[in-house]
């Protein structure tokens, strides 16, 4: 099992998790985040005096799957997600040691 | 005899009935004014900013009946030292009226409470370019002064019949008489007191510092906007003929077409010059536009008046971005969109008003300046060595809502609970 955390853009929320949704994962948890990466934020004129926006608002997507739909979540959130510009985001793919079902005691890829 | 009696009596109560309607509005630009400069400080600095704006509209009031009126339409001692009184007079006698035959022609008491929100207007420029920053207290020390003695003496030259009447300076509702002269009395506190914490950096870095709430601003522009019919409409004084009738529509409308034209030009100039509209500039654009048809919204056509809005509106952007290099930091750009565009105001009278001369018009706004700037000059010094001018950095930094009124703006918002 692993855990793939997905920073998106905030307007591509709906697209990746149909994207997802149709490979047949279960549950997304989504949060609001912010956050920089390497343009650090960018710059905005007020009144003729820039100004850094240092965090953008991001999209965190969180998504327990078995290994063998990793590669295709991947792929379908890098499609989804993708504009072709700077700040589309990224993919975290990490191991899940245990998975537990609260309500039913299960554990493992059937709790997913 | 007794028609004609009917007449005069209807026509005075009906200029009269004009006179206070059109004070009303130009009241309501206390309104404008606050909610601009609301709209354009940080949420820690909001409550201060409101409490000084319904502070200085109420002192400008009382000051400029205690004395203020009587200097600037006193008899004068000559035409440049006005005479001193105290109080207003008593109105117009019915026979006085009647015995003129028409030439009295509205309350004498309406013409104070006309005017009376003219210096309020002039005050309230001082208020948004010192903002975040100033006591609360030396601020109102100020518009004692300002309301009762720096902006009488200077209208007394012009409106009251002084020198710059007599040498032909022309400024109808007030250019440089109101608008002018609020930024040069802004522009000599801005200078004794500084710029905001953090606005200018040490490398020569020029720190925006946005405003808290646009909607407040923009509406406190579109209140502004109403109220100008009010400044320059009512300053026709008359409009129960036919001559004067047509004269107050070309004055609104022209006061309108301005103003539009300001919008438009400093939208498409900082389109152009910043690559986004600012928003905040536009509605720079749009006061900029009103000040510059101030000093003639009756003589000019439409189109012209919408140009002469226009070229206001390109003007302020520029001068807003020109002060910020010299490091005068104006929070809501009152020294650009009423000093600046007030000297193109008054010598845009030029282009339609065959009376005007340069040499007038150029003189009449050098004597305002330097008089109103070396005047506020030195009472904002003496304040400043008496009880201080600025917040210590502590408050500054705490926001001067809690620090002066000890309250907050959005305390459900902004509050550490």
């Amino acid at each position: 099992m692993k855990m793939i955390t997905a920073v998106i853009k905030p307007f591509k929320l709906d697209d990746v998790r149909e994207a997802i949704s149709e490979i047949g994962v279960q549950g997304i948890t989504m949060t609001e985040v912010k956050g920089f990466g390497r343009q650090r934020g960018h710059t905005e004129l007020y009144r003729g005096a820039e100004y850094v926006v240092d965090f953008l608002p991001k999209v965190k997507l969180e998504v327990a799957v078995d290994d063998s739909l990793v590669d295709r979540v991947i792929e379908a959130i890098s499609k989804a997600a993708s504009t072709g510009k700077i700040g589309d985001g990224k993919i975290f793919v990490a191991p899940i040691e245990q998975v537990v079902r609260i309500r039913t005691g299960e554990t493992g890829t059937e709790a997913l | 005899m007794e028609i004609e009696q009917q007449v005069v009596e209807l026509a005075y109560a009906m200029d009269t009935f004009y006179f206070l309607v059109a004070g009303a509005l130009v009241m309501w630009m206390a309104a404008g004014f606050t909610m601009l400069e609301a709209g354009m400080v940080r949420t820690k600095s909001v409550a201060e900013i409101a409490t000084k704006n319904i502070a200085l509209y109420s002192i400008a009031s009382i000051m400029y009946m205690l004395i203020g009126y009587n200097i600037m339409y006193s008899d004068g001692l000559s035409s440049i030292i006005p005479g001193l009184g105290f109080l207003i007079s008593g109105d117009n006698a019915v026979a006085d009226v009647m015995g003129s035959g028409g030439d009295i022609y509205y309350s004498d008491r309406a013409d104070f409470f006309f005017q009376v929100v003219f210096v309020a207007t002039a005050m309230s420029i001082v208020s948004g370019a010192v903002a975040e920053r100033m006591k609360l207290w030396a601020f109102l020390a100020f518009a004692v002064v300002l309301t009762g003695f720096i902006y009488p003496i200077q209208g007394f030259w012009s409106w009251g019949g002084g020198i710059l009447d007599q040498i032909g300076y022309l400024d109808y509702a007030g250019s440089g008489i109101v608008h002018f002269t609020g930024a040069a009395a802004a522009l000599a506190g801005v200078l004794l007191l500084g710029a905001r914490k953090g606005k200018y950096g040490k490398d020569g870095r020029i720190n925006a510092i946005p405003g808290s709430s646009m909607p407040l601003a923009t509406l406190g522009v579109l209140i502004l906007w109403l109220g100008w019919f009010g400044f320059n409409g009512g300053s026709e004084l008359k409009v129960s003929d036919i001559e004067s009738a047509n004269a107050v529509a070309a004055v609104f409308t022209n006061t309108n077409l301005a103003a539009a034209g300001g919008v438009v030009a400093a939208l498409i100039t900082t389109r152009l010059v910043f690559g986004k509209a600012d928003l905040t500039m536009a509605l720079n654009g749009a006061v900029a536009g009103l000040v510059s048809i101030t000093a003639e919204p009756l003589m000019p056509s439409p189109f012209l008046a919408m140009i002469i809005g226009a070229i206001g509106g390109v003007i302020v952007v520029f001068s807003i971005v020109a002060l910020d290099k010299l490091k005068i930091d104006d929070p809501v750009g009152a020294i650009s969109a009423h000093g600046t565009a007030g000297i193109w105001g008054v010598m845009a009278v030029l282009l339609s008003n065959p009376d005007a001369t340069f040499f007038g018009q150029i003189v009449g706004l050098l004597a305002i300046f330097v008089f109103v700037f070396v005047a506020s000059l030195i009472v904002w010094a003496i304040l400043k060595a008496v009880m201080g001018i600025r917040l210590n950095e502590e408050d500054e930094e705490m926001g001067a809502d809690i620090a002066e009124c000890g309250l907050e703006a959005y305390p459900e918002f902004t509050g550490k609970q």
